[in-house]
């Protein structure tokens, strides 16, 4: 109950974006009815899949750069050190 | 015995050619992560050149057929805390980062919702922005992101709860708003308030 409790104070305290400053302590101790639990437990549900929607985009926006070309200067950069120096 | 012991000596070609291949093939995932630590393509980019350099330098003490991937982004991950310490003063970082990332976003046909990730990411403390991108984009077990971060297992696993946490927060709350300094401000309430939730737990 406290968990459910907790976690739906982060929705509130998410949906009402930068009021949140001012939520209080109190609202995390706050009587919870059956309503709310019932609500609360739709939003773990729905706090998973967002967090699976976060973790798809996450990936997506690294493979995004990983599948870019490289640029040339890199391979260059390492085939000149690769080379012996001209000194020798 | 003594292969493996010439193997190790200064000058190898067989084994440089070895080792380079493998190096070209992480240069990719390098500038990702990169990416992901600077907010900034261009700084991106000579942070991995800088990471492979130093790399190739000290392949005589790598170890071939161990985690390459691994041991070049602990490289680069130093490399880049090294400069930040030399250059930034730590709270200017997030901020700077933050507002670099409004601009590096090159593509304007990109989802939205990967832009907001983008600049909700740049929002989180470093520690947990990084732990995040080694696990959750990265693909690194925990134990190879504690080895990269120099922390402990349960260290990496719980900044990667609470960099969830927050980055939902942010993404709900849109603190992630292109509007500069005020962004700034509302940044450090939600993750103060994230914070907070999440270690009363």
């Amino acid at each position: 109950m406290r968990n459910v409790a907790l976690t739906s104070s982060i929705y509130t305290f998410g949906r009402r974006g930068r009021t949140l400053r001012t939520t209080g302590v109190e609202d995390m101790i706050e009587h919870v009815p059956m309503e709310d639990q019932r609500k609360g437990a739709a939003s773990l549900d729905e706090a998973r899949l967002r967090q699976q929607a976060i973790g798809v985009k996450l990936r997506q926006m690294f493979d995004e750069v990983v599948n870019e070309p490289v640029p040339d200067e890199f391979l260059d950069i390492l085939r000149k050190a690769e080379k012996p120096s001209g000194e020798r | 015995m003594s292969e493996a012991q010439v193997g190790r000596s200064p000058i190898d070609p067989a084994r440089d050619g070895i080792f380079k291949k493998e190096l070209v093939t992480l240069i990719p995932h390098l500038r990702a992560f990169a990416r992901t630590l600077t907010g900034d393509p261009t700084a991106a980019d000579d942070l991995a050149q800088d990471a492979m350099m130093k790399a190739w330098d000290a392949r005589a003490s790598f170890q071939l057929g161990t985690n390459m991937k691994a041991w070049t982004f602990m490289i680069l991950r130093n490399q880049f805390y090294s400069e930040k310490r030399r250059s930034w003063r730590q709270s200017q970082l997030d901020q700077e980062a933050a507002e670099r990332t409004l601009v590096a976003v090159d593509d304007p046909e990109a989802p939205v919702a990967l832009d907001e990730l983008r600049m909700s990411l740049a929002m989180l403390p470093p520690e947990q922005r990084e732990a995040l991108i080694l696990v959750g984009a990265g693909g690194f077990a925990y134990e190879e992101a504690a080895d990269i971060c120099g922390c402990a297992v349960g260290t990496v696993k719980s900044r990667v709860s609470r960099a969830r946490r927050a980055l939902q927060a942010i993404l709900e709350s849109g603190g992630y708003d292109r509007d500069g300094g005020a962004a700034g401000d509302a940044m450090h309430a939600i993750l103060a308030d994230a914070e907070r939730l999440s270690t009363q737990r």
